[in-house]
C-alpha cells in the first residue's frame, strides 16, 4: 500500500475535523453550528482511539495466549471527551430554544441585526 | 485531615452543587454556597502557607500513584492562582443575594448559585492537578457552568453571547485536548512532570510542534488573548453583575496559569521559547491586544462593556510579561494576574451597586452619581486608580515589574506601549468619574446609597487593591517564589 494512505485513519482524522471546522463557521443556523461542533469533536475522539490501537493488538482483556494488547488508556480518556460533548451539546441545544422564544428566530445573522438595532 | 485539603478545596464546591439545586427559596442557597466559598478561602489560606515552607505539595488522588494515578501537585504558582479564586469567590458570593437577588428570577436562583460552585470547582480543579487531561475535564466543567451563568443575564442578548462564547469555548478546549493527545501519543504520559522529563527528548518532532501550536490556541481561546477575544465584551456585559465580577477576576486568570504551567513547566522554556518563535508571537498580539482594546474601551457607551474592554488589555499585560520569558517578566505576569483580580473585582462589583440601583450601567446614566451614591463611587475610583496603575494601589506593583522586566531586556517599545496603554485607561477611567461626579442628572431624582450587604463587600476588594499596594510581603514574595521555581532557577 501507499505508505501515506497505510495510516489511512487519520486521514479520515483530518478530514473530520476540517468539515467540522467550517461548518462551525460557515453555517448561519444555529444548530446546524452544534453539528459541526459535533462533528470537530468526533474527529478527536477518532484520533484518540487510533492513538490507542495497537497493531494485531487485542482489547485489552486478560487472556490466555494473547501478548498483545491495545492501549485502554485513550479510550478511557475519550468515554470522558464524550460526556463532555454530550454536556456541551445539552447546554448548546437549550441555549439556541431559549434564543428561539427570546427571538423568534435561530439564524445568525438575523440574530445579529436584531442585537444592532437594540 | 490536612494531607487532604488539596483535593477537599476541590471536592467541596463540587459537592455543594448538587445539594443546592435540592434546597429551596433564595436565602439557604446563598448561605451554603457562601458557607462553602470561606471555606475553600480558609483551605487556599493553609495551603499557600504550607506551599511557602515545603516548596511543593504533592497528592495521588485515590491513593494511585503517579504517574499511572492522577497526581494533585501544589507549587507557589498554583497555590497564588487559587488564593486568588478563593478570595474573589468569598467576596462576590455574599454580594450576590441582593445584587443576583435583583437580577436572576428567584427559582433560578439555587440553579445559579449551584452553577456557581461547579465554577469553582473547576478553576480550583484546574489549577490543582498536576495531570494534563484532568486539566482538560476541569477546564470544560468551568466552562459548561460560566456558558449557564452568562445565560441568565435579564437581556436576551445574553443568551446570544453565551451561545457565542459556547461555541468558541468548545473549539478552544478541543483544541487543547488535541494537543494534549499529541503529547500523549509522542510520550506516553499525562503527568506533568512526566511529560517534561521525557519530552525534551523528542521536542524537535513535528508531532511535538503540531501539540504545543494546538495547545497554545486553545488556551489563548480561553483567555480572551487578541485576536481570539470576540466572545468576552458581550458576556461580560450582559451576564449578571455577580456573575460578571466572579467570571472577570477569576476565568482568564486560570486561563494565564495554564499557559505558564505548559509553556514554562512542561514544554519547558528553551523549546517554548527557542525552538519555536513563542515569545515574539505572544508579545506582538499582547501588545496589539492592549493598545486596541483600550483605544476600544474609550468609546464604549457602556460602562460594563468598557471594563470588559479594559480586561482584554489587561490580558495582553500578563501575556507580555510570560512571554519575556525572565524571573522578572513572569513574576509581573503572576502579580498582574492577582492583581487584576482585584481591581476588576472591585470594578465589576462597584458597577453592580449601580446596576442594583438604577438599572442600568450605560456611562450617561451615571451623571450626579457622584453625589447621591458617593461610597459606591469612591470604590470604583480607588479599583479605577488601581487598574490605570497609580502609586500605592496594587496596579502600580504590577506595572512596575513589568517596567523592570521590559527594561531588563532593553524593550523600549514595551515600555513605551505599557505606558500608552495606561494613558488610555486614564482617559477612559476618567471619562466615567467625570460624568458621576461633575454633572448634574436631569432625568432622576436624587438616589440612595445602595446597602451594606453590597457596598461591604465592594469595599472589601477596594480596600484590598490598596493592601497589597502598600504591603507587598505576600503577593511579590510568593510570586517570586513561582517564577523561579517555574524556570528552574530555584537556589
Amino acid at each position: 500500500m501507499i505508505p501515506e494512505l497505510a495510516l489511512y485513519n487519520y486521514w479520515i482524522v483530518i478530514a473530520l475535523m476540517m468539515v467540522g471546522l467550517y461548518t462551525v463557521i460557515s453555517r448561519g443556523n444555529l444548530v446546524k453550528k452544534l453539528v459541526g461542533l459535533n462533528i470537530f469533536q468526533t474527529a478527536v475522539f477518532f484520533l484518540y482511539i487510533s492513538l490507542g490501537f495497537v497493531l494485531e493488538g487485542a482489547a485489552p482483556i486478560l487472556t490466555e495466549g494473547v501478548e498483545v494488547y491495545s492501549n485502554p488508556l485513550p479510550h478511557v480518556l475519550i468515554l470522558t471527551a464524550i460526556v463532555v460533548g454530550v454536556a456541551t451539546t445539552a447546554l448548546g441545544l437549550a441555549l439556541v430554544l431559549r434564543i428561539k422564544e427570546a427571538y423568534g428566530t435561530v439564524d445568525e445573522d438575523q440574530l445579529q441585526r436584531m442585537d444592532n438595532e437594540a | 485531615m490536612s494531607v487532604h485539603l488539596q483535593v477537599l478545596i476541590v471536592v467541596i464546591p463540587l459537592l455543594a452543587a448538587p445539594l443546592l439545586v435540592l434546597l429551596r427559596g433564595a436565602t439557604a442557597p446563598w448561605a451554603l454556597a457562601t458557607a462553602v466559598s470561606w471555606s475553600v478561602l480558609a483551605i487556599a489560606l493553609w495551603l499557600v502557607a504550607e506551599v511557602q515552607v515545603h516548596g511543593q505539595l504533592s497528592y495521588a488522588l485515590g491513593g494511585w500513584a503517579a504517574p499511572w494515578g492522577i497526581e494533585y501537585r501544589l507549587d507557589a504558582a498554583n497555590a497564588m492562582v487559587q488564593l486568588l479564586v478563593a478570595m474573589v469567590a468569598a467576596v462576590v458570593l455574599p454580594y450576590a443575594r441582593l445584587s443576583a437577588g435583583r437580577e436572576v428570577d428567584p427559582e433560578q436562583q439555587p440553579g445559579m448559585y449551584a452553577a456557581m460552585m461547579l465554577l469553582l470547582a473547576g478553576l480550583l480543579g484546574i489549577s490543582a492537578t498536576g495531570d494534563a487531561f484532568n486539566v482538560f475535564v476541569f477546564l470544560e466543567i468551568s466552562s459548561l457552568s460560566t456558558y449557564t451563568l452568562i445565560a441568565l443575564g435579564r437581556d436576551r442578548r445574553a443568551l446570544t453571547s453565551a451561545f457565542r462564547y459556547l461555541i468558541m469555548g468548545t473549539i478552544g478546549a478541543t483544541f487543547f485536548l488535541i494537543g494534549v493527545g499529541l503529547l500523549y501519543a509522542l510520550t506516553g504520559t499525562l503527568n506533568m512532570a512526566d511529560l517534561a522529563e521525557r519530552l525534551p527528548a523528542v521536542a524537535s518532532t513535528r508531532t511535538a510542534h503540531t501539540a504545543a501550536a494546538f495547545l497554545v490556541v486553545g488556551i489563548c481561546l480561553k483567555l480572551a488573548l487578541f485576536p481570539l477575544h470576540l466572545w468576552l465584551p458581550n458576556a461580560y456585559t450582559y451576564a449578571p453583575s455577580a456573575v460578571t465580577a466572579l467570571v472577570a477576576a477569576t476565568a482568564t486568570k486560570v486561563a494565564a496559569y495554564v499557559l505558564i504551567r505548559f509553556l514554562y513547566t512542561i514544554f519547558g522554556i528553551h523549546f517554548s521559547f527557542g525552538e519555536l518563535p513563542l515569545s515574539q508571537i505572544l508579545m506582538v498580539l499582547a501588545v496589539i491586544g492592549m493598545l486596541v482594546a483600550s483605544a476600544v474601551a474609550i468609546r464604549q457607551p457602556d460602562a460594563k462593556r468598557l471594563l470588559a474592554y479594559s480586561s482584554i488589555a489587561q490580558v495582553g499585560y500578563i501575556t507580555l510579561g510570560l512571554a519575556l520569558g525572565s524571573v522578572l517578566g513572569l513574576t509581573a505576569a503572576l502579580l498582574h494576574m492577582f492583581n487584576h483580580a482585584l481591581m476588576k473585582g472591585a470594578l465589576f462589583m462597584a458597577l453592580g451597586c449601580i446596576a442594583w440601583r438604577v438599572g442600568s450601567t450605560r456611562v450617561d446614566q451615571l451623571k450626579g452619581l457622584g453625589r447621591d451614591m458617593p461610597w459606591t463611587m469612591a470604590a470604583f475610583v480607588v479599583g479605577g486608580l488601581s487598574l490605570i496603575g497609580v502609586p500605592l494601589t496594587v496596579g502600580f506593583i504590577s506595572k512596575w515589574y513589568l517596567i523592570l522586566a521590559a527594561l531588563e531586556q532593553g524593550w523600549w517599545v514595551l515600555i513605551a506601549a505599557i505606558v500608552i496603554s495606561s494613558l488610555m485607561a486614564v482617559v477612559y477611567i476618567w471619562r466615567i468619574v467625570e460624568i458621576a461626579w461633575f454633572q448634574q442628572s436631569e432625568s432622576r431624582d436624587h438616589t440612595r446609597e445602595v446597602p451594606l450587604g453590597l457596598l461591604l463587600p465592594t469595599w472589601l476588594l477596594a480596600l484590598a487593591n490598596l493592601w497589597f499596594g502598600i504591603d507587598t510581603r505576600l503577593t511579590i514574595g510568593i510570586a517570586d517564589q513561582a517564577a523561579r521555581a517555574l524556570i528552574g532557577s530555584a537556589p
